[in-house]
């Protein structure tokens, strides 16, 4: 089964292209990072897929439906730096959040719901802090309880924008343990990794990226002088600056994109 | 419901319609700024609030004109300037949307301009002649209020009150973390037009009560209020309602009691004492709160140093079991008689220090010798940790472990000890006391 499909995803953010014709099929059941340069895209590509940030071209498709449809079965863990940490929330009432999906948005809070929440810090390690503000803890401590509220939602395919980011070795360590977890339970885990060097490490398979999809495969196979090179070194110049120009010039795509 | 109340509003004083008005703008104002605070719209809010004047200001004409053609009964119909207020609130803000995203503009400057533009057109409606009752609106009216605008108030801050309740989890969601509110489902550009239509409602609310100007006052004080004084979102709805019910019932039985004070500014300003108590005295966050703390960890740091120096002197001279003199010890401080008493007063008072023969020889407590023993081990770990691990040269290491020491604890220091092999002494030759072994010298 495919957990997650892209065909021609294209971003463009303030009239700068950032992903620009992505294809990409994403077999079920594996520990995959996404790897490039700062500002390849890597966060914008799950945004992408997430709906945060709109698509200006292409489709993307989560067990085979789009992914609206899809919603339940994903879980989605944002960058830490977008969180306000001054937000009058505890731990628990982050975890708790993972529950609402499925809640819909009238029923109450239940013990279920609380059951749910305690288990998930419980896994991270953090159900001893489930009376701390979100502030109030060390930035490994921040990542584990976003951990823990994706956890909480039960989904198939986890969505990790740099889930290592600020991160104490040991945290990094109790997460990588985590997420081998997954894997072994059948989920999909799909992380945004800006190390090199941990990534051959951690990754079943790696997703190359620089604003276009470099390579896509399974470690061994795609970690190689080349590919790096490829994604590292020299953008592809004249297609960045043509992509670009086309949409400052309000051209959108250079080719016109294809609807399923 | 409306004649209902109407009919049973009508018989009741202008004091008893300003509380109860008091209450509709808790409700709406209070519960609504706390999300504008958490979201960081209060420049949004304000924005609003000037934009919505016009919408109030055509509303009245319009309600006139009704009534003169006979479609409604008041002159000055609630549900009418409701409709144009938020028709004018949903329009400025469509505008400060679009110049973001056909503009290079940022976000402040978007809504200057509109704030502006729209509170100049609402003034420069009174070109076609003032509708009665519109100076409520701009400078506040809640000494005067009848009972045809605490309709408008209550209905408004009903409606605002239920969609609250009614959407607590999606609001709170998209408040705190808008890319999860997409995970879960929640249509976010639905809630986010549904906030401005609310925050619309709230802001004519206010104005009914202390005028456009001050609109931003209700809307921000109360809830940033609120935010000094807890960790939780619930509580901080609670607060910030409260806070808004207490400056108004407050601001207007004040400006009643003073003449000639207007009551929106009063009620404004008795919102803003209410921060300043919580800026004061907020536990954990306000200034008292961390005043206290941060003197109770200076007093720690500086037993814990004089108790370090103690160790420094016992250590010198073997651990003897009738312990140190008072003129070792202001030599080992470098201190006059005056100041080594002062200090050895803290520590007498603190119960890590017992005085002998006559007061003359220190000997240190179970606890003060535990303390001593745990901050010499905690610089000794820590100028280690710097030369072995991250190797630093032995004469940088010092000064570094004078502040460390006080600050590592019991989970920091075990990983240090384990990294470094449960080591004996420090760079220096120095032994690395063990704070939870008997004291080396008897107390008793």
């Amino acid at each position: 089964m495919i957990a997650l499909e892209t065909h021609d995803l294209t971003v463009t953010y303030r009239k700068r292209p950032v992903l620009y014709g992505i294809d990409v099929v994403i077999p079920e059941g594996n520990l995959i990072g996404i790897v490039g340069p700062n500002g390849a895209g890597k966060s914008t590509l799950i945004k992408a897929v997430m709906g945060v940030v709109r698509s200006t071209g292409g489709w993307v498709k989560v067990f085979g439906k789009p992914v609206k449809e899809s919603l339940k079965r994903i879980g989605y863990v944002p960058q830490r730096e977008s969180i306000d940490w001054e937000f009058p929330v505890t731990v628990m009432d982050v975890a708790l959040m993972g529950t609402y999906g499925k809640l819909g948005p009238f029923r109450w809070v239940g013990e279920e719901q609380r059951r749910r929440a305690r288990e998930a810090l419980e896994r991270v390690g953090m159900l001893p802090y489930a009376k701390r503000q979100i502030g109030n803890l060390s930035g490994g401590q921040q990542q584990r309880v976003f951990l823990a509220r994706a956890l909480a939602q039960d989904s198939d395919l986890y969505l990790m924008d740099e889930p290592f980011a600020g991160v104490d070795a040991a945290t990094e360590s109790a997460i990588v343990e985590l997420l081998k977890e997954l894997r072994s339970q059948g989920k999909t885990v799909i992380v945004v990794h800006h190390d090199l060097q941990s990534a051959r490490e951690y990754f079943d398979m790696l997703l190359l990226l620089n604003m276009r999809l470099v390579a896509f495969g399974p470690t061994a196979e795609v970690f190689t002088t080349e590919l790096l090179q490829k994604t590292y070194g020299g953008r592809l110049t004249i297609l960045s600056e043509m992509a670009e120009k086309a949409a400052r010039e309000g051209t959108g795509k250079l080719h016109p994109k294809n609807e399923p | 419901m409306n004649m209902i109340l109407g009919a049973g509003l009508s018989g009741l004083s202008g004091l008893t319609l300003a509380l109860i008005a008091s209450l509709a703008l808790g409700l709406a104002s209070g519960l609504l700024g706390t999300f504008v605070v958490l979201r960081r719209e209060s420049l949004f809010g304000d924005m609003l609030s000037h934009a919505v004047f016009p919408g109030v200001v055509a509303g009245f004409f319009l309600s006139g004109w009704l009534a003169r053609e006979g479609w409604v009964e008041n002159a000055k119909n609630p549900l009418v300037i409701l409709f144009c207020a938020l028709v004018a609130g949903v329009l400025g803000a469509m505008v400060v949307t679009v110049l973001g995203n056909s503009t290079r503009l940022k976000q402040d400057a978007r809504l200057g301009v509109v704030l502006s533009v729209f509170f100049a057109g609402g003034i420069a409606l009174f070109g076609f002649g003032e509708p009665a009752g519109v100076q409520g609106v701009l400078y506040g009216q809640m000494a005067a209020i009848d009972a045809t605008d605490l309709r408008l108030m209550l209905g408004a801050a009903a409606i605002v009150g239920v969609a609250v309740f009614l959407f607590r989890r999606p609001l709170l969601v998209v408040s705190f973390d808008e890319g999860y509110a997409h995970n879960l489902g929640y249509p976010v550009t639905w809630l986010t037009l549904m906030f401005s239509v609310l925050l619309t409602m709230a802001v004519v609310v206010a104005m009914q009560a202390v005028g456009v100007v001050l609109v931003s006052a209700m809307l921000i004080t109360p809830a940033a209020t609120a935010h000094l004084m807890t960790d939780r979102f619930p509580r901080m709805m609670v607060f910030s309602v409260l806070f808004t019910i207490l400056a108004s019932v407050g601001g207007t039985l004040l400006s009643g009691s003073i003449s000639d004070f207007a009551a929106g500014p009063v009620i404004a300003l008795c919102a803003t004492a209410l921060f300043v108590v919580a800026y004061v005295f907020a536990p954990r966050h306000g200034l008292a709160a961390r005043f206290w703390r941060d003197r109770g960890q200076r007093q720690r740091i500086q037993r814990e140093n004089v108790l370090k120096d103690i160790y420094r002197v016992l250590e010198r001279e073997g651990f003897p079991a009738e312990g140190v003199t008072v003129g070792a010890f202001e030599a080992e401080r470098r201190l006059d008689r005056e100041g080594a008493e002062r200090e050895l007063k803290m520590l007498e008072h603190a119960g890590a220090l017992i005085r002998r023969n006559g007061g003359e020889r220190l000997v240190l407590s179970e606890e003060g010798w535990r303390q001593a023993a745990r901050v010499v081990r905690n610089h000794r770990l820590w100028e280690l940790y710097l030369t072995n691990e991250a190797e630093y040269q032995a004469d940088h290491v010092h000064d570094d472990a004078e502040i460390v020491e006080h600050l590592l604890g019991e989970e920091a220091i075990q990983r240090l000890e384990a990294e470094l092999g449960f080591p004996k002494t420090d760079p220096h030759g120095s032994p690395i006391p063990q704070p939870s072994a008997p004291p080396i010298h008897t107390t008793s």
